[in-house]
């Protein structure tokens, strides 16, 4: 078949009505860029709103959760192993919830290739004192530096530089409601007390602002060891080992060998932060829905038209015909023009739909809670052009096949009679 | 004895809407090699409609028609749009050129369909054939900006592009007016006498007839003369 003079009768049909031809080729052009824009500012505001939650999460989080004891003493009895023994009122026995044998694990872990990166953490919860109220709160001991590189602390640090924690001894980076209530400035001292009654004077170099209130008014950050001299806890004392994975997607099978492999209790990142999931793929289940629904309005554009051209080239089709056209190549050729009316509607709205995105990108989008954010967030992901982009052909296919299956069966001894 | 290009065997056709109208009645004839045929009768005879079956465009009938000694009864359609692409020129009342192309492109496209000549070897024959006919500085012209008695010869170069065993032709002087109908004439006559090209025309132009060599005449579906 020569599909080089297909392709030539295709183009020059097309060419003598261009302005139909560009009525249509917009249509595609126009739904595509929407699509693209969109599926692109959709995806942007959900990678923005999960990163809120997922960025400073570990993926897996090793820990010691005060609990009562499974394994109560009368099981490990051999006189009652036979029986089934009802144990009433069990309470939580002193677990400590230091990590055992930290320091090994924490190497054992980074030299696990699955995983980017481990940092160690010690919570503990701790009352300000301001004037003569007591404000709970809780201070994270962390390594300031891992947790930059992992979890993008020092983007989250809106005033005061995030390494003073570490680098100024007896400091702390205060949450912005927290600092608020205690009438804290960058260089004040605030008081501490501890648990254990301890009170401790810590130096403020930083506002920390998460972008979720309720976190802000109760979390601050200190070095690991001034929380472990706070507590009066030797170097190795740590609460938890915080793993970011490669692949996040692996988290909860690695939480559940960890789990057993170091004896600690273990949560991923899905079990922890399900909701945000179901968020984001509903977002994308919208979008792709509106997305479609534009291009097949396109595609009944090109569908008028085509049907159009055919009634205005019923003439042109019987001579074809006559001259030894066969049904098949005129089916092609009316294919032909639909594909590149889409072919090229849509690569034209591809770009337009990537310019649209990066003025989007560029407009400005300032707001309190989103202290990292300074401009509309968009996903540039190839996923979506390359979804458009097949799109765009599917239906123009879809909405050529009946015109060309309709000029492919004009009877030219019906148009010529007819005359 | 010449080569027999078409024959026609015992072909019947009737429209049945909205009655049934039996329109050809046992049509037998052959067309021989290097015959310039005309067709004759009043209108409604069924000249054009025998036409059309016997270039393979309507396959709607009874009976038998063989171009080139085959067969043609009953053949697919694509099959039979190779057949008429390589072996029937049509010539029509109405020129029907492609007004999307240039005349050179028009006469260009029956032989680019059938792929036998490169693209240059096309565009090279179709030449010669406008100049042929005196309509070489034309052809880089839309099909749509030339005269009606020049379209005509336009499509009489299409119909001769892939030297086919013969040309149709339906009316092919009916619309043009004495001087282009002459003119026309003399193409065919020229054809068939320089080139012993056959041809088979469908006309109710009396003068036009008398001057071929052969004439048909149809009445009523039927052929009273041959």
């Amino acid at each position: 078949m020569n599909a080089k003079l297909i392709f030539g009768i295709a183009k020059s049909l097309l060419l003598a009505r261009w302005k139909q031809t560009l009525v249509a080729a917009v249509g595609v052009t126009f739904s595509i860029a929407m699509f693209i824009t969109l599926l692109g500012f959709m995806n942007g505001l959900n990678d923005l709103l999960d990163g809120l939650i997922l960025n400073r999460t570990p993926h897996v989080r090793l820990y010691n959760e005060v609990k009562p004891s499974t394994n109560q003493p009368v099981n490990a009895s051999p006189d009652f192993k036979e029986s089934y023994n009802f144990i009433h009122s069990v309470k939580s026995g002193v677990t400590r919830q230091e990590i055992y044998n930290s320091g090994p694990i924490m190497q054992a872990v980074q030299a696990d290739d699955r995983v980017l990166g481990v940092a160690p953490k010690l919570s503990t919860q701790v009352f300000f004192n301001e004037g003569t109220i007591d404000i709970t709160g809780i201070i994270n001991g962390i390594d300031v530096e891992e947790e930059s590189r992992l979890f993008n602390f020092q983007d989250y640090v809106t005033a005061g530089t995030a390494i003073d924690a570490k680098n100024v001894s007896n400091s702390i980076i205060l949450g912005k409601g927290l600092a608020e209530i205690l009438v804290a400035d960058i260089g004040d001292v605030v008081q501490v007390t501890t648990s254990q009654g301890e009170r401790f004077p810590l130096k403020v170099v930083g506002y920390f602002q998460s972008g979720i209130q309720e976190i802000d008014k109760v979390q601050s950050y200190a070095s690991i060891s001034t929380v472990q001299k706070l507590l009066g806890k030797p170097a190795n004392y740590i609460t938890d080992i915080q793993i970011k994975l490669k692949d996040m997607a692996l988290a909860p099978a690695l939480a559940k060998e960890y789990s057993q492999l170091y004896g600690a209790d273990a949560e991923d990142i899905q079990t922890a932060n399900a909701q945000f999931e179901t968020g984001s793929s509903i977002r994308s289940l919208i979008s792709y829905a509106v997305g479609i629904t534009l291009l097949v309005v396109a595609g009944f554009g090109i569908f008028n038209i085509l049907n159009m051209m055919i009634f205005e080239k019923m003439d042109s089709i019987a001579i074809l015909k006559a001259t030894g056209f066969s049904g098949r190549d005129v089916n092609r050729i009316f294919l032909v023009i639909a594909l590149s009316i889409g072919f090229f509607g849509g690569l034209v709205g591809l770009v337009l739909g990537f310019m649209f995105s990066v003025v989007i990108d560029n407009i400005p989008f300032n707001t309190a809670a989103l202290p990292t954010v300074k401009t509309y967030p968009v996903n540039y992901s190839p996923v979506f052009y390359f979804i458009g982009g097949v799109f765009s052909l599917i239906t123009t296919y879809f909405a050529g096949f009946f015109p060309a299956r309709k000029a492919s069966k004009v009877d030219p001894v019906e148009i010529i009679r007819g005359k | 004895m010449q080569d027999i290009i078409l024959e026609a065997r015992h072909i019947y056709k009737s429209f049945h809407d909205p009655v049934t109208v039996q329109v050809l009645n046992d049509i037998t004839f052959s067309v021989r090699k290097g015959e310039f045929v005309s067709v004759i009768g009043k209108s409604g005879c069924g000249k054009s409609t025998l036409l059309y079956i016997l270039s393979t465009m309507d396959t709607d009938y009874q009976g038998e028609l063989l171009i080139d000694g085959e067969r043609m009864t009953g053949r697919t359609d694509a099959a039979l749009a190779r057949i008429r692409n390589e072996k029937i020129g049509f010539v029509f009342q109405f020129h029907y050129l492609l007004n999307e192309f240039t005349v050179l492109r028009n006469v260009m496209l029956p032989g680019l369909k059938l792929n036998k000549y490169s693209e240059a070897e096309v565009e090279h024959r179709a030449m010669e054939r406008l100049e042929m006919l005196g309509i070489g500085h034309l052809a880089m012209k839309m099909a749509n900006r030339i005269s009606g008695g020049e379209k005509q010869r336009v499509a009489i170069a299409r119909a001769l592009i892939n030297d086919p065993h013969i040309i149709m032709g339906d009316e092919p002087t009916g619309n043009l007016d004495k001087r282009n109908s002459e003119m026309v004439f003399e193409i065919f006559r020229q054809l068939a006498e320089a080139y012993h090209q056959t041809l088979l025309i469908v006309t109710h132009d009396q003068s036009f007839a008398e001057n071929t060599s052969r004439i048909i005449e149809m009445e009523d579906g039927r052929i009273i003369r041959h």
